[in-house]
């Protein structure tokens, strides 16, 4: 059984559909990556997946109808988004923005205890940075702190939109290294890129998104020498 | 005016501030969670005094009659919603919450009718009576429209109040009361003769303060209502359920507006309607504080406190006009410090 | 329906409303009077909360500022009446003015929270002034006289307040219908476009807020003068909250519905006044209150707009007037092909511990097509906010025809010459795409507020209507003009933000990812219309990040990457960069 399956699924605002009639499928233990231009429609198809957004079609994660539960239980079940905007809470503390990811299991002290020393072990930058407030970070820790965050929920399935975004290329390489690393944990991944050689570098499989609709599949390896997905981005069609 | 009238104004004036520092806090967090200007608080200051004075004499408070049926509309309210997501395996969890606990107090206030109760029981059953009013009305009328424009909110807020007044009459009666005073001492320092019910006031508002900053910098339920009124989208992602966030909120403020009510009845008589100028004072305090800022808000009421003591002094008749005329000067201070404040609210 | 029809109608609505009187009894003619006068006020309310966004729960209080300043002049002073109206409005329109000057600039819930305050503590002043009889109020207020002819009976004045209600709507259409009318039509949903098109929104709002009170004061004089009577009691906040009940029940956003609000909320009580105390004896007063608050709430939360959009919906539809041609509007004098336009010169900015755009420069020259390109999260919006004025740098200069524009208002970047587009579509999806366009023409036109409500600035406004019927056609959308904006595809909407753009008769048209979102077909349809601009000799600032878009088009490119410039060139150099493939496809991880 897929951990992620989507099926048709379609979000418009208002009158004009952002997304239309995508299908796609997640694996447990996969990345999958889907790579397109800006205003493809990507964020929308990922804020549609985590609830924030209404839709049309059926998607299911672990066989649970997505229609009937709202973003919190999928949060609870280990479903989760790092967004483009990160969402980070700005006038709390680096501590208190990841003490605040694990919100969904704070009955599960000792887990969560556990989880924090992880996060701190993952991301030494964040534990210099404890005490400071979220508003003072530099790009990338925010970057390291929003994915702080969503791993102190113990995910199964980690929904990342555009984790690159506006990172200097050290720094990308350091989140992508991050990404790859995180399959060790378990955790499958659904990875929203612009960047789209790192992303399919690291993923297992792609899809590339057009104005709303897939119009290319495949085994990441494939597509990364695929000349239609390298026109789709620089042009000469 | 020599200094003795003048140090009796300023006691005065920092014990109605000091209540209106109580439901000042409680407005400012309940606009930061979910954006509502909760007019209402006031009332629920007053039915708090009301309810105590009821309970004092042996009756019973007409809050029952007003709990009672908001918890019935809430539970249909709710219980539909399952019938109609097809979730009818919690509705054990909707009966407790919305029908169960928001009772629990009304029933206990209506089986000990009758006999007259220690004041400290009598003053713990009114909190408790009047405690689930707000997050019941959240439910029933704020909810279904969380996400409507400040605006549109705060025109049902001032709705609300006016449904709540007509309310208080029906249950509370025209009559005005005054509770028993919560202590008689009269303390005499350094040749100044004070109040102690004075002190009483000043201390709890210090205390609760006090209390509501520990609660938000230590407590992991404090940093999630802080959380969500910094970013709503982020508390949802890590699940944080602004719903409940928002019942609890209420909780809080409903708890600060009824100390206020119990501190404010022994020494004002209190009427159906007494809780809207109390709400809208406590508001001028909150606008100092731009609806965001605690301390700031907390400054905000006790100048309204002590300006109203002095106003009442050169003219009883005015210092409303006075207190209110305020907010003017206020605005401009703060139109000239924040600049144009930029917001995009949706077109409806 | 055609324009012919419309007026026939109206004449017929008139002479029914003519003739009540001998057909109507006295109580009904009274209770007309009632609607009448609430209904004025409330067309007060319906032009600042429905259509300007400006929510106030004061009207009431001005309604009473204007009733006490007629009753005091002429009850305790011995003045006429018409004299009392001057008062009224003089009154009326000093204390908005001043109310307005402090809350209009903070945001919106400021506004209606003063109003509140305002509301009480004028109440409290009425009850409690000597010279206003207290809480008794002020008796033997005389009738309003029309020459020898005394409108002391109901069925008298009846024609006055009807007469006033009329021209109050008529005038009211007139404004909404031209330039500062569109203004304050586009001031719900938010400032940026507002600035954008060079409208001053805070002025704006200010002249909305005055003519309210006015109106309230008319209403308020009337009501004195009716009455012959006046206390504190009819001009409380819970008055207030009932004439936003009238409004929101009418339909907020339609002249219309303040008579129809009116009327509805009028009649209700009158009919809850009868059987109210039947229900419960002793305590109707009350309940009337809480009957009232309760249907308000569930109005809110189920249907906020009201009943005059839901009728119109069976009512045949107005035939539009379309625009003839007429004497072209002025144009701008263009700077030469191949003189520098805009000079960004070493622009920074920061966000926090972020810099989002590093002390970039390049030039911008009169009839070229300049594209700002680069990966997302690279600095673009924020350099197009920069030279649109929407931010301001940190360090640097912005120049626009060897005018320092860095630290100038959105407002006055637009009027000197900039247009601009936006990413997300900004259009107020209710009005038309033809006054759409006539918003762009704003800063091209000068008739005020007076000139509007009055007619008077006709021959302005047809040559504004036949140069925005001129740049719909431009972009293909002259034959829906009379559709609404937002019932445009997206494609079709940024081609109106462009039509809107062209009709400030812009020296600089700045593009904000035009592209994003867009099929195929409408793309080309996009960049067909851009390349026509173009070879008309329009320049052309064009931020996207879509490559194979701005390729065909532009003429030199200029390509951000982490907020700083990475590279310059044409089409062909820029797309050969091995920096820029590294940029765009990402470097290998």
């Amino acid at each position: 059984m897929a951990l992620l399956s989507i099926e048709g699924l379609s979000v418009a605002y208002g009158k004009v559909e952002a997304v239309r009639g995508v299908s796609l499928a997640i694996e447990p233990g996969q990345i999958v990556t889907v790579i397109g231009p800006n205003g493809a429609g990507k964020t929308t198809m990922l804020n549609a997946a985590i609830g924030l957004l209404p839709w049309r079609g059926r998607m299911s994660f672990e066989g649970a109808d997505l229609a009937r539960l709202d973003v919190e239980e999928r949060i609870e079940r280990g479903f989760c988004l790092v967004p483009e905007k990160r969402e980070l809470f700005g006038d709390l503390s680096v501590a208190d923005n990841l003490l605040l990811g694990g919100y969904a299991r704070r009955r599960d002290t000792a887990g969560l205890k556990q989880s924090l020393a992880d996060v701190y072990d993952r991301f030494p930058r964040l534990d210099e940075r404890r005490g400071q407030k979220a508003s003072t970070l530099s790009g990338g820790e925010r970057q390291m702190l929003a994915l702080g965050r969503a791993l102190m929920a113990k995910p199964r399935l980690l929904l990342l939109d555009e984790p690159s975004l506006g990172l200097a290329p050290l720094i990308v390489r350091e989140v992508f290294r991050i990404i790859a690393s995180l399959r060790e944990l378990g955790v499958s991944i659904l990875l929203v890129e612009q960047n789209a050689r790192a992303a399919l570098e690291t993923a297992d499989f792609g899809y590339v998104l057009e104005t709303g609709e897939i119009v290319h599949s495949g085994p990441a390896a494939d597509l990364m020498h695929d000349p239609k997905v390298t026109a789709s981005y620089l042009g000469g069609h | 005016m020599d200094a003795e009238i003048a140090t009796i104004l300023a006691m005065d004036g920092i014990a109605s501030g000091a209540i209106y520092l109580l439901i000042g806090l409680g407005l400012v967090l309940i606009f930061a969670v979910t954006r509502v200007i909760f007019v209402p608080f006031g009332d629920i200051a007053a039915f708090t005094g009301l309810s105590l004075a009821a309970l004092e004499n042996g009756h019973r408070p007409g809050t029952v009659g007003l709990v009672a049926v908001l918890a019935v509309l809430a539970t249909l309210k709710e219980t539909a919603l399952l019938v109609r997501t097809r979730e009818l395996h919690r509705l054990p969890h909707t009966l407790l919450f919305y029908l169960v606990l928001p009772l629990a107090p009304a029933a206990a206030i209506w089986f000990t009718t009758g006999s007259v109760l220690p004041m400290p029981l009598r003053i713990v059953l009114a909190l408790a009576l009047v405690l689930p009013i707000a997050p019941l009305l959240d439910c029933l009328v704020f909810r279904p429209i969380a996400d409507a424009s400040v605006l549109l909110l705060l025109t049902v807020a001032v709705a609300l109040h006016f449904a709540l007044d007509g309310l208080g009459l029906l249950f509370f009666g025209p009559e005005g009361v005054r509770t028993q005073p919560l202590t008689e001492t009269v303390l005499d320092i350094g040749g100044f003769i004070v109040n102690a019910q004075t002190l009483l006031i000043v201390a709890a508002s210090i205390v609760f303060s006090g209390l509501l900053y520990l609660f938000f910098e230590f407590t992991l339920l404090g940093k999630a209502l802080r959380a969500t009124a910094i970013n709503r989208t982020g508390a949802r992602l890590v699940g944080i359920r602004p719903t409940s966030t928002a019942s609890k909120a209420y909780l809080l403020g409903s708890l600060l507006a009824g100390i206020s009510g119990v501190l404010i009845a022994p020494a004002t008589t209190m009427f159906y309607d007494s809780g809207f100028l109390i709400g809208l004072k406590a508001f001028v305090g909150a606008i100092f504080g731009a609806m965001a800022s605690y301390p700031v808000t907390a400054l905000g009421a006790i100048l309204v406190g002590l300006l109203e003591s002095f106003a009442s002094f050169w003219s009883s008749a005015y210092k409303e006009v006075v207190v209110f005329g305020l907010l003017i000067p206020i605005l401009l201070w703060r139109s000239l410090s924040l600049g144009e404040v930029e917001e995009e609210e949706a077109e409806e | 329906m055609s324009p012919l029809q419309l007026r026939l109608a109206g004449l017929g609505v008139v002479v029914l409303l003519a003739l009540a009187p001998a057909l109507l009894s006295a109580f009904s003619i009274t209770l007309m009077n009632f609607i009448g006068i609430y209904a004025i006020a409330v067309l007060g309310l319906v032009l600042l909360t429905g259509i300007g966004g400006m929510l106030s729960f004061g009207q009431a209080a001005f309604v009473g500022l204007g009733a006490y300043a007629t009753a005091w002049l002429t009850a305790k002073q011995g003045y006429s009446p018409w004299l009392g109206l001057m008062l009224a409005l003089v009154l009326a329109a000093a204390v908005a003015a001043i109310l307005g000057a402090v809350t209009l600039r903070l945001g919106g819930h400021f506004l209606s929270l003063s109003t509140v305050a305002w509301g009480i503590a004028i109440y409290y002043l009425f009850g409690n002034l000597p010279m206003l009889g207290q809480y008794n109020g002020i008796s033997e207020i005389p009738a309003i006289s029309i020459g020898a002819l005394s409108l002391a009976d109901s069925k008298s004045i009846y024609y006055l307040i009807w007469a006033l209600l009329i021209a109050a709507l008529v005038l009211a259409a007139n404004l909404l219908s031209s330039r500062e009318g569109r203004a304050i039509r586009a001031l719900r949903g938010g400032r940026v476009l507002v600035e954008s098109l060079g409208i001053n929104p805070f002025r704006v709002r200010l002249v909305t807020f005055v003519l309210s009170a006015l109106l309230s004061a008319i209403s308020g004089w009337l009501y004195a003068h009716m009455s012959r009577f006046v206390s504190p009691a009819p001009f409380d906040v819970t008055v207030g909250v009932l004439y936003l009940l009238m409004a929101m029940i009418g339909g907020m956003g339609h002249l219309a519905g303040a008579v129809v609000g009116a009327a509805i909320v009028t009649i209700l009580k009158n009919s809850i006044q009868d059987w109210l105390p039947r229900l419960a004896p002793g305590a109707s007063g009350q309940l009337e209150i809480v009957v009232f608050s309760v249907l308000f709430i569930l109005l809110l939360q189920r249907a906020r707009a009201g009943l005059v959009p839901f009728a119109l919906r069976f009512l045949p539809r107005v035939q539009p007037r379309v625009p003839i041609a007429e004497p072209a509007l002025d144009r701008r004098l263009r700077p030469a092909r191949g003189t520098p336009l805009l000079n960004v010169d070493g622009v920074l900015r920061r966000f926090g511990g972020l810099v989002a755009v590093n002390s970039v420069s390049f030039e911008v020259k009169a009839g070229e097509i300049l594209g700002l390109i680069g990966p997302n999260g690279a600095g673009k919006t924020t350099m197009f906010n920069l030279i649109t004025g929407a931010l301001a740098p940190d360090q640097g200069r912005v120049h626009f025809l060897g005018q320092d524009i860095t630290h100038q208002p959105q407002r006055q970047i637009a009027r000197a010459g900039i247009a601009r587009t936006f990413q997300h579509v900004k259009l107020r999806s209710s009005m038309t795409l033809l006054d759409t366009v006539l918003l762009g023409i704003y800063g091209r036109t000068s008739s005020r507020f007076f000139a509007g409500t009055f007619g008077l600035d006709r021959s302005e406004e047809n040559r504004a209507r036949a140069e925005a019927m001129h740049q719909l056609q431009r972009v293909g959308l002259d034959d829906r003009a009379f559709e609404l904006a937002g019932n445009l595809p997206l494609g079709s909407q940024r081609l109106l933000e462009i039509a809107r753009a062209l009709a400030s008769d812009p020296a600089l048209l700045v593009l904000d990812e035009p592209a994003a979102g867009l099929r195929a077909g409408e793309k080309a349809e996009l960049a067909k219309l851009l390349t026509l601009l173009k070879a008309e000799g329009l320049t052309i600032l064009l931020v996207e990040h879509d490559m194979d878009f701005v390729m065909g088009l532009v003429d030199r490119t200029v390509v951000m990457d982490f907020g700083a410039k990475l590279c310059e060139g044409t089409p062909a150099e820029v797309r050969r960069d091995p920096r820029v493939q590294e940029a765009y496809l990402g470097g290998v991880a």
